[in-house]
């Protein structure tokens, strides 16, 4: 459990996160939503202490991050997995080879012991044939599910995705985000998405916080963002006629 | 203003790169991988250019020599000592500021830029001793690439005396050995590990700190390499006027 209380985070006159508290929960999937330029990237890489905040406090199942001593946090670092927006692979090396790498920096495990791990992980994203090709003989798609793979490898208590289904069509989206769900609660890990995909929101948002110029705006799930009357919200998430439909459609059933 | 903040930050990016070393196993794997890149792979171009230009200071000292008083020998004793000295420690590190600066720049630059520096971070990895480190170490065998520098341009001269007609095989060779001062050897060798020093840690500098695009990452490079000759030629001054001056 990850839990998140006053975080201001500012760059020169800039502030940017102006006092975001929520929980985010063991087992579910989070996701981090809102505009662009609301505070959800930088939000998240105060999460993964890429920033530091200057007020405020986080803590990772009752460690608080400011109170730890660099080598606690590079220990507590070790526990997370993350998944970037570019995906991040080690372009010099295989795909198997970026799979394992967690492995071969943490653990002491032989080499067997940490391929057969990757083999497990690799089937278990559905890329059991691709062990031996480079991040760029591969498609989107496939390196998306390699920087899951690799997230997951060293079975992390934290998982990030820094919009996972960007540049993706949404049937391979929707398999990412299904992957995703499916593995936070296979391992109970702690997820949280940075995304602006309104499926993903509809699909996998156990739990939704909506930032809005620094400020957590609402907070919800993908139950009750159907029924909330918060403006920011619904002009942000039924911005598309679509969606719009949707919703009305589901009001109309409910009642 | 810049300038002071880069000084600071380059210093402080060496102090951390000695910190939080990475796992022994995967840190060898990562000096061989630097040594096969920076070292072995520069071996070609530094022998070409070694042998060649060797041959042209053989030529231009001949040339030179016009007075009938002047021993022919004197065209070895030249280049040896421009070999030595000047041409095989300074002139070629300037040439590895393009060649291996460049691709240090432009390789960190591009993990950078493509968040590979981020995913390390994240991982809990000291980005810093896992990328440059095993640069650094690598550029330790540095002198040994000098060594055959110092060789090659010795035998280019050697062989364009001897093809060229400006003196005998016999003179040159008397020329190359004559008054020859063992520290001046050891004086290469140390603007030699500054130099590696330098080489190793400037571009990675360059290309540890740079922000934006496949545009800045060529910018890093130039701007490394602008810098690391500026380095080189300045600590060439002041290490040969603490070495050679007393």
């Amino acid at each position: 459990m990850i839990e998140v209380k006053n975080l201001h985070k500012s760059f020169g006159d800039a502030h940017i996160l102006k006092g975001v508290s929520t929980t985010f929960e063991k087992g579910k999937t989070s996701l981090v939503i809102g505009q662009s330029g609301s505070g959800k990237t930088v939000f998240l890489k105060c999460l993964l202490g890429l920033f530091h905040p200057e007020e405020g406090t986080i803590a990772y199942d009752g460690k608080i991050y400011s109170e730890l001593t660099d080598d606690q946090r590079r220990n507590l670092r070790a526990e997370m997995g993350m998944v970037f927006q570019g995906s991040a692979l080690f372009d010099s090396m295989t795909i198997l080879e970026n799979v394992m790498f967690p492995l071969r920096m943490f653990t002491k495990q032989s080499n067997s012991e940490m391929q057969d791990r990757a083999d497990f992980v690799l089937k278990r994203v559905n890329l059991e044939d691709a062990h031996n090709k480079y991040p760029s003989e591969a498609s989107g798609g496939m390196q998306k599910r390699v920087a899951i793979a690799r997230a997951i490898v060293n079975k992390p208590n934290y998982l990030f995705c820094d919009e996972p289904n960007s540049g993706l069509d949404p049937k391979t989206a929707m398999v990412i985000d299904n992957l995703i769900q499916e593995i936070t609660e296979e391992y109970n890990i702690t997820t949280i998405i940075n995304s602006h995909d309104m499926n993903s929101v509809m699909e996998i948002g156990e739990k939704i916080v909506f930032l809005k110029d620094g400020l957590k705006e609402w907070e919800g799930s993908n139950k009750t963002i159907f029924k909330t009357d918060n403006e920011a919200v619904t002009n942000f998430v039924y911005s598309s006629e679509l969606f719009k439909k949707v919703r009305q459609m589901y009001l109309e059933e409910r009642a | 203003m810049t300038y002071l903040y880069n000084i600071g930050a380059y210093f402080l990016m060496i102090k951390e790169m000695f910190r939080k070393p990475t796992k022994w196993s995967v840190m060898k794997r990562l000096i061989f991988n630097d040594i096969d890149d920076l070292i072995i792979g520069s071996l070609g171009i530094v022998a070409f250019i070694s042998f060649f230009v060797g041959g042209v200071v053989t030529i231009q000292t001949a040339l030179n020599i016009t007075s009938p008083l002047i021993p022919q020998y004197l065209v070895g004793f030249a280049t040896r000592q421009s070999v030595i000295l000047e041409f095989a420690p300074t002139f070629i590190s300037i040439i590895m500021a393009g060649k291996v600066g460049s691709f240090i720049t432009s390789s960190i630059g591009t993990m950078r830029v493509t968040e590979q520096i981020d995913a390390l971070e994240v991982m809990g990895i000291n980005a810093l001793n896992y990328l440059v480190f095993p640069k650094f170490i690598a550029l330790m065998l540095y002198p040994f690439v000098i060594s055959i520098a110092m060789f090659l341009g010795i035998v280019g001269g050697l062989a364009a005396c001897y093809y060229g007609g400006f003196s005998s095989v016999e003179d040159f060779i008397i020329g190359v050995q004559l008054d020859f001062i063992p520290f001046h050897i050891t004086y290469a060798f140390i603007k030699t590990i500054v130099f590696a020093f330098l080489l190793a840690t400037i571009p990675s500098y360059y290309g540890f700190y740079m922000r934006g695009g496949a545009l800045e990452v060529g910018k890093a490079s130039t701007t490394s390499f602008v810098w690391t000759s500026v380095m080189i030629i300045l600590c060439n001054y002041i290490l040969t006027q603490l070495l050679l001056s007393s």
